[in-house]
Order: structure tokens, then C-alpha cells, then sequence
């Protein structure tokens, strides 16, 4: 009998416990695993719950997914980095007020050997071109993210439509993808911020094989769920991150995030260029 | 003259799977009274002890318990079985303590621990398991699960008891205490005991009253007295 | 190897130093799970000993129902249960997407049709004779049920740990309907999920081990529950 009480106890207890978690104000932000996966967050958000009482859920997904779970009203608030499907999730009127918070490049990263000769080429274009050409294995991230939306839009412009048993589509995040190529000396294309984080922690070791042309721009945005779609949406709150992230404090952090650890930044402030 | 039985049956009829394996169009049960019911295997024994005690409805005709028709609508059926106990053939022990088994019914009653512990121990004094509590049932030998079994039965103090071939899983001198359980509980509870048995002796040695079924069909229904004589 | 034998040394580590975030993680997939496995044991059950031991049509039908819905993928139910709690389904004005709650409903979906067929075959396997016993002794059907309940204890048991198993391990649902939201909606699976793509191999092997304690734990407590009662 006795066994029994404990067992009821242990039941009360837990749903004790339970309730806690629920209370209190939450803030859902939809956002890229490339963010979530380099611990930018943890030092971007942490001062503004603090300074709102607030908690922000942190979904993180690829920026296709992201945009599509804030279309639904399911988030209040999405970063993401895709430029054109940004716009158009604007345009749509499912959200208001973008505005652009920092930028990384990509670049694209493979095996020191370089079978596919990157590192000669003048162009990310041409880099395509050379691993189409070679048909050296390319692992691409498939899962309709920001990242996956750049490589298709230079495979575009490389009039290449890659298919074959060397085109490798993952269907993961950003860091799996770098973690096949390393394990299958891959290429890929790749954020810098995502690429540093791996490689400062010893999880990878491919070089940057080509950077620098201007079609790797790779800038984040922050765009508030329109209230007037989803009525339910906590759109000052969502109004109130976009300015800390934005603001001159919010804009010091990203730019300061890394440098400790890899020695530059991974992600340079574009709200605020000199906080 | 109606006080004095417990149990009167009218055209009863019992059929398993289009075979008919009772038919007693008239019977009477005393109170205070032990009958033994004797027949070979598949006269209906178990099936009439079944009916009597609630377990298994008839397929037509009517019983009464105390003046009640006890398969009738609106009927509580379960304060009904309260006043009686049904010990099996081959009984069932649940997986607990002989403690446990015994009080099993007393707990179902509402009696308090202290009540049940005091009763448990005056009803294995009884059937010869005196120490017995704290054993587990699955542990017990075949004569000593089915003496636990009839502690259980006695210990609810039923008016009716009801005995399923109570000695055959015993040895001899466990036969001869139990059968003293029987007149003793009869004698000093005067509770009614109706028990099968393929022992003609035994149903003489005990019952008041011999009730022969054969084939389904009730044959005779003999005091003890003109019982021995037909013997 | 060389990073396995990392992994369990960071496990240790982890698990000593009561690691916050480890502590947080665990606490909650612990807290959602028992919940989900608590609750699908109430209406679980119950529901498999009714259909164990009434007799109805479709009966066998139910049966193989539920032995099918054991197996049912833990991302189908992700999916549907997505579908009905976003903000477009029909429970979208809840709000319960990307909550604890979310995940709560997902796990009970799973572990009830586990409970229900292992209840069950429990049923079946109860001694024939239980019922007329206790009805004998004057119980009445609830009672009576309570002691059949009583005599399958220990395939119940068995029934509830596979139940809670199946839950404190999936991670289709979870990741589907939680979002894998850090301190909030972030299980021991869906972190290791996580770790694993971040390339954390020794963080993920760390959890994974302490998972492996934790289901070690549970079921010595419901062994030691079922004891000697």
C-alpha cells in the first residue's frame, strides 16, 4: 500500500513540476539552424528576455521552414537568410517590418586534395561548373534552406541541373552537411559562421577552397508575423526583438560573438555597421 | 413453512451449447441443514452449485433465495453472493500471502485490518494452517491451497457455503479435520453447507440431507437416515 | 573509437558536475514522458481490459487495430497531430504547438495503443478461475476487475515500461510538434538529435549514455514497485 502512496506522490510531483514551465510570457522565433547551431542566440537573447521578462522559443529549422511554420501563425518572429523568399514572404503580406540584421558569407569548402580544381576558379560559378565537370562529390543540404536556396541559385546561373551519384542531397542542417562532407571528403557550400564553429572545435578539417565572389553574400533578416494575418501573434513583443536586434547594444553583441573563440567574427552587423 | 428454506428451485433448466445438463423441476434447500450432492462426473453437480451461488444464470426456470427470485431484475446480485461463499473445485488462490487470501473477503466487506487479522487467524486455527499467514499462496501444497481456500469461504461467515468436491485434493487425516470444520461450522454458525463429492460415505458421514443427480437429472433427494437404508 | 571513449568520459563529467543544461533536459523528458505514459496508463488500461475480457463485435478487429497502431511511425503521429494543433488546424486557437503540452498529447498518442494491446494480452492470460473467485466472495464487478487487474500485475507492468520506453526514446514526434526549443521544449532525444548535427558527438554520446541510466532507473523502480506486495 504504502508503494502505492509513493507512486502517487511521485505523479502530484511531477505535475507540480509541470505547470511552472507553462507560465509566463513566450516569445516563438523561427530561425536557421545555421544561427541556432553557432550559439549566436544564447548571447543575443538572453539580455533581452532579461530586459522584457520575457521567453523566446527558439525553433530552429531551415529558413524555408521557418518562413512557412511564420506563415501559418505559428511563430511570431523569424530570422532567416533568403533574401528572395523573404521578399516574397513579405510581398504575400504574412509579414511586416524586415529589416536586415548582419551577414556572413559562404563559401565553399572540400577536401585539401581539391580533385575539382576550386580553388583555380574566378567565380563561385565557375566553381560549380568544375565540380559538375569533375562530377566530384557535392553533398547539398536539400532542405529548402537559406543555404540550399543559394546553392540552387548558382547552379542555376551555372546552367548545370546537378543530378547524379555524386550529387548528394542530405535533408539535414548545416552542420550534418559539413560532417558528411568531412566524412565523405565532399563539397559543400557552407555559411562561414556554421564552417568556423565546426572547424575552431576540431569536428572537421576542410579548407575554404573559394570565397569572396559577391553572389556568396549571405545576409540574415528579421521580419515580424503580420498581425493583421494571425490575429493571435504577440506582435509587440516580436516588434520589441527586431529593435533589440537591431539596436546599438544587439548589434555590438553579434558583432563581438566569435572573436573570443575563433579569432574574427562570424557574423558582421549590417542595422548598425559600427555599433 | 417458506422461512425454513433457503433455496427453492422451479423447473430449472440449464443448457451448455444445445445440450441439456440440468433439468430439476423441484428442489428445496433447508436452512441450517448440510446436503451432500452426489453423482458421477457430468451429473450437473458444479453447474447446480454455480447456479445456486450466482455464478452462472439458467437458461429457464426459477430460483429463489430467501423468499427472493435471486436472477430477477432490479436484484443487487453482488449483496446476494455476499451472504453466501463458494468454495471451487481445484480453488484459485490469488498471488498474495494466505493472509491476503483469507481476508480477501472480510477486505470486500469493509472490515477493519484488526477485525480481519483476528478473523484470519481463528479461521487457519480452524482448517489446521495455524502460522500459515505470512506464506505465499503459489508456495503451498495442493491440500494445504485448498484448506486455504475453505478458510477463505468460512471466514466471510456466510450463510450458505458452498463446497465443490472440498476433500479430493486432501490427504486422509486432513479429510477427517476438515469434515469436522463442516459439523462444527454448522453446528456453532448454524450455517447451511451444500458440498459435491463423489464419496458416498463422506455424504453420509455429514449431510443432513443427500441430493442424487444423474445425467443432468435429479434422481432422489434423501434425509440421511433413508439414504443409509437404500445404502 | 577514440571519441566514444571522449563521449562517456564527457557523460561522466556531465552527469557528476550536474551539468545544468544536462539536468534541465533530462528533468524535462523525464516530466513529459511519465506524464504521457501515466496518462495513456489510465485510459490504457482500462480500455484493454474491457475489450480483454468483454465479449463484442469487432473485437478482433479492435485487437489487430491496436496491435497495428504499436508500430505506427513516430513521425506519422508527429505529422497529423502537427497538422491539427498548428495555427491553421482545427486546435490552431489552442496554441499548443511547440509547447511541452504538444509533445505531452504526441507521447500519449504513442504510448496508449502500446498499453492497450500488451493490457490486453494481459487480460487473456489472467488464471480463468480469478473471476468466479472473487465474484464468489461477494466482490462486485468493479472489484472483481480491480483483483483480475490485480493478478496480471506484473504483465501490466511490463505493459507501462514498454509504453514509457517507446516515448522517453522517440524523437520523430517530439522534434515534429515540440520544435526542440532549449529549456523548454528540448528532450534527451531531440538534443542528441541536435548535438549529432552540430557535430558535438561527445555531448550527444553523453546524453545518450545518460538516457541508457535513465530507462536503467525506471525500470528498477517499477521492479522494485511490483515487488512483494
Amino acid at each position: 500500500m504504502n508503494r502505492l502512496s509513493l507512486l502517487i506522490l511521485v505523479v502530484i510531483f511531477a505535475v507540480s513540476s509541470f505547470a511552472p514551465a507553462l507560465a509566463g510570457e513566450r516569445l516563438k522565433l523561427s530561425t536557421t539552424t545555421s544561427t541556432e547551431n553557432s550559439g549566436l542566440l544564447c548571447a543575443l537573447l538572453p539580455p533581452f528576455e532579461e530586459m522584457f521578462d520575457i521567453k523566446v522559443d527558439v525553433i530552429p529549422v531551415g529558413t524555408g521552414k521557418a518562413l512557412k511554420i511564420a506563415e501559418t501563425g505559428d511563430v511570431d518572429v523569424t530570422l532567416v537568410h533568403a533574401r528572395s523568399l523573404e521578399d516574397r514572404f513579405v510581398k504575400q503580406g504574412y509579414g511586416v517590418n524586415r529589416r536586415e540584421v548582419m551577414y556572413n558569407d559562404f563559401v565553399i569548402i572540400g577536401s585539401k586534395s581539391d580533385p575539382a580544381e576550386v580553388r583555380k576558379a574566378k567565380t563561385a560559378v565557375e566553381a560549380f561548373q568544375r565540380i559538375a565537370g569533375r562530377q566530384s562529390m557535392y553533398i547539398s543540404r536539400g532542405d529548402n534552406s537559406g543555404t540550399h536556396v543559394k546553392e540552387l541559385e548558382i547552379w542555376k546561373r551555372a546552367s548545370k541541373r546537378p543530378s547524379g551519384s555524386w550529387y548528394l542531397e542530405a535533408g539535414k542542417g548545416m552542420g550534418a552537411v559539413l560532417i558528411m562532407a568531412h566524412e565523405k571528403k565532399a563539397y559543400a557550400l557552407t555559411d562561414r559562421g556554421t564552417y568556423l564553429a565546426l572547424l575552431g572545435s576540431n569536428k572537421i578539417d576542410l579548407p575554404i577552397l573559394f570565397e569572396g565572389d559577391p553572389v556568396l553574400f549571405n545576409s540574415y533578416g528579421i521580419i515580424a508575423v503580420n498581425p493583421a494575418k494571425h490575429a493571435h501573434v504577440n506582435y509587440v513583443k516580436a516588434m520589441a526583438l527586431i529593435g533589440w536586434v537591431t539596436s546599438r547594444a544587439g548589434q555590438k553583441i553579434i558583432k563581438e560573438f566569435g572573436r573570443d573563440r575563433f579569432g574574427k567574427p562570424l557574423f558582421i552587423p549590417l542595422a548598425i555597421p559600427n555599433p | 413453512m417458506i422461512e425454513n428454506y433457503h433455496f427453492a428451485i422451479r423447473d430449472l433448466t440449464q443448457f451448455y451449447d444445445g445440450n441439456k445438463v440440468l433439468d430439476i423441476p423441484d428442489l428445496v434447500i433447508k436452512k441450517g441443514l448440510i446436503y451432500g450432492v452426489i453423482g458421477p462426473n457430468g451429473s450437473g453437480k458444479t453447474t447446480l452449485l454455480s447456479i445456486l451461488s450466482l455464478l452462472a444464470r439458467p437458461s429457464s426456470g426459477r430460483v429463489y433465495f430467501d423468499g427472493l427470485e435471486i436472477n430477477g431484475q432490479g436484484n443487487n446480485e453482488s449483496a446476494l453472493r455476499r451472504q453466501m461463499a463458494m468454495v471451487l473445485q481445484n480453488p484459485f488462490l490469488f498471488n498474495m500471502t494466505v493472509e491476503k487470501n483469507v481476508a480477501y473477503g472480510l477486505k470486500i466487506r469493509g472490515w477493519s485490518k484488526k477485525e480481519q487479522k483476528n478473523k484470519v487467524r481463528e479461521c487457519l486455527d480452524l482448517v489446521g494452517l495455524t502460522g500459515f499467514e505470512k506464506r505465499k499462496a503459489h508456495e503451498l501444497s495442493g491440500g494445504e491451497a485448498q484448506r486455504v481456500a475453505i478458510a477463505r469461504g468460512i471466514a466471510v461467515n456466510p450463510k450458505v457455503l458452498f463446497l465443490d468436491e472440498p476433500t479430493v485434493n486432501i490427504d486422509e487425516t486432513h479429510i477427517e479435520i476438515l469434515e469436522k470444520v463442516i459439523e462444527e461450522l454448522n453446528r456453532r454458525d448454524k450455517t447451511t453447507i451444500i458440498f459435491t463429492t463423489h464419496d458416498l460415505d463422506q455424504a453420509y458421514r455429514l449431510a443432513h440431507g443427500v441430493i442424487i443427480l444423474s445425467g443432468g437429472r435429479l434422481k432422489k433427494v434423501l434425509s440421511s437416515d433413508s439414504f443409509r437404508d437404500s445404502v | 573509437m577514440e571519441y566514444i571513449f571522449a563521449g562517456i568520459w564527457k557523460a561522466f563529467g556531465l552527469i557528476f558536475s550536474l551539468d545544468r543544461e544536462v539536468f534541465d533536459i533530462t528533468w524535462l523528458s523525464l516530466k513529459v514522458s511519465a506524464m504521457a505514459t501515466i496518462l495513456a496508463s489510465l485510459t490504457g488500461i482500462p480500455a484493454g481490459f474491457i475489450i480483454g475480457t468483454e465479449d463484442f463485435i469487432g473485437k478482433r478487429v479492435l485487437i489487430t487495430l491496436f496491435n497495428t497502431l504499436m508500430a505506427f511511425p513516430t513521425v506519422v503521429v508527429g505529422l497529423l497531430l502537427y497538422s491539427l494543433i498548428s495555427r491553421q488546424g482545427p486546435l490552431g486557437p489552442l496554441g499548443l504547438l511547440f509547447t511541452p503540452w504538444a509533445m505531452l498529447i504526441g507521447q500519449f498518442i504513442l504510448a496508449t495503443p502500446i498499453i492497450v494491446a500488451l493490457t490486453i494480452s494481459a487480460t487473456q492470460g489472467i488464471d480463468p478461475r480469478v473471476r468466479p473467485t472473487s465474484l464468489s466472495m461477494g466482490a462486485n464487478s468493479f472489484q472483481t476487475a480491480g483483483t483480475m487487474l490485480s493478478e496480471a500485475r506484473f504483465a501490466l507492468i511490463s505493459a507501462v515500461i514498454a509504453g514509457f520506453g517507446r516515448v522517453i526514446t522517440e524523437v520523430g514526434c517530439a522534434l515534429m510538434v515540440g520544435g526542440n526549443i532549449r529549456g523548454y521544449t528540448r528532450t534527451m532525444t531531440t538534443a542528441i538529435a541536435l548535438e549529432t548535427a552540430k557535430g558535438e558527438f561527445s555531448f550527444a554520446l553523453a546524453l545518450g549514455f545518460i538516457l541508457l541510466m535513465v530507462a536503467f532507473l525506471v525500470n528498477i523502480f517499477f521492479h522494485w514497485l511490483q515487488g512483494r506486495r
